[in-house]
């Protein structure tokens, strides 16, 4: 009985805790729909600089409510997508982008995926190609007098 | 015996991605580049008022002048207590420290650094954390080592150990003087 009542103690607080935890972030009003859906889609694009991986809009640490806060601000003063990326990674840093840029340093980043694509597609032509030829290819003379000699010497045996 | 090799490629290739991804998951992200460094940004602009006298307003014209640690401390911070003896011996060796008093009540601050000592030469009071974002902090304590002509030259994320103090903040503040 002891045990149960417990449990119940148990699972009552982890359910409270569970409601404190999602009213941390805040809920905020929009005017415009479409400044609604920018504001969800920013916030769940940058990375929480303290965290080990969440987006700041799935964040309860204090700075994650900073930047949720300047996100809101900026977009009420009308500013761009990019302005507020911008706004950010100049005081955070390019780590708290999910996306990164594409720059002189990310080439490599973006272009590998596709550079390897292309050349297991060139791989597995050159693979095909080489077996088509060789099975294609006729006998010689010089390989069909070996074959002869060699199915003789079977049959003499 | 080529064709064998050959036929190695992916492998090699397969191990290598690997060995690449480990050595990642290796890294810690915490041990990142400071953007404020890295484009030697001047100290940002701001206007507050002191921890010290609620009625003296300071702004980014009070950093430069000399090599100064800027700490990022609040009273909430347990870290910022065990780091408050490296920072007592680094005023005793004459270097000069400003204090950005973050996200705290000014009563709560006094009585720390009635507590632990006070090595700043001033507190810049950040209730609401402006600055702070400004400077990109994301948790205290944070350090910032600004030259004589206010370029931030050196940033220290977390507890500044006795041997962070050695190996780190004592060389740098020796570069820049």
């Amino acid at each position: 009985m002891a045990i149960i009542r417990w449990m119940l103690v148990g699972f009552t607080l982890l359910l409270v805790t569970g409601l404190v935890q999602g009213a941390a972030i805040e809920v905020r009003e929009f005017d415009d729909p479409v400044l609604e859906k920018r504001y969800d889609s920013l916030t769940a694009s940058m990375r929480c600089p303290t965290c080990q991986n969440q987006a700041i809009n799935d964040s309860d640490a204090p700075v994650s409510g900073d930047m949720r806060d300047r996100v809101y601000l900026l977009l009420q003063e009308g500013r761009s997508d990019i302005e507020i990326r911008d706004h950010m990674v100049q005081r955070f840093g390019d780590y708290i982008l999910y996306n990164p840029r594409l720059e002189g340093r990310t080439y490599l980043l973006w272009g590998l995926p596709a550079v390897l694509v292309v050349a297991g597609g060139i791989l597995v032509m050159l693979l095909v190609r080489a077996r088509r030829n060789a099975s294609v290819r006729a006998l010689d003379d010089d390989e069909r007098r070996r074959l002869e000699s060699l199915i003789n010497r079977g049959n003499g045996q | 015996m080529t064709r064998r090799l050959l036929l190695m490629l992916p492998l090699l290739g397969f191990l290598l991605l690997m060995l690449f991804l480990y050595l990642g998951l290796g890294l810690n992200p915490f041990h990142r580049e400071s953007r404020l460094v890295a484009e030697a940004r001047a100290f940002p602009a701001f206007e507050l008022t002191t921890l010290e006298d609620p009625e003296r307003r300071v702004d980014e014209s009070l950093i430069p002048g000399e090599v100064t640690l800027v700490n990022v401390w609040g009273e909430w911070c347990p870290e910022c207590k065990r780091e408050m003896p490296q920072l007592l011996d680094l005023a005793d060796r004459g270097v000069r420290l400003v204090g950005i008093n973050w996200k705290d009540t000014r009563d709560k601050a006094r009585g720390f650094l009635e507590e632990f000592g006070d090595p700043f030469e001033v507190n810049i009071f950040d209730p609401e954390g402006e600055l702070a974002f400004e400077l990109g902090v994301y948790g205290a304590p944070e350090s910032f080592l600004v030259d004589r002509d206010g370029i931030i030259r050196y940033h220290h994320t977390g507890y500044i150990s006795p041997s962070d103090l050695r190996e780190h903040i004592l060389p740098e503040v020796q570069k820049w003087q």
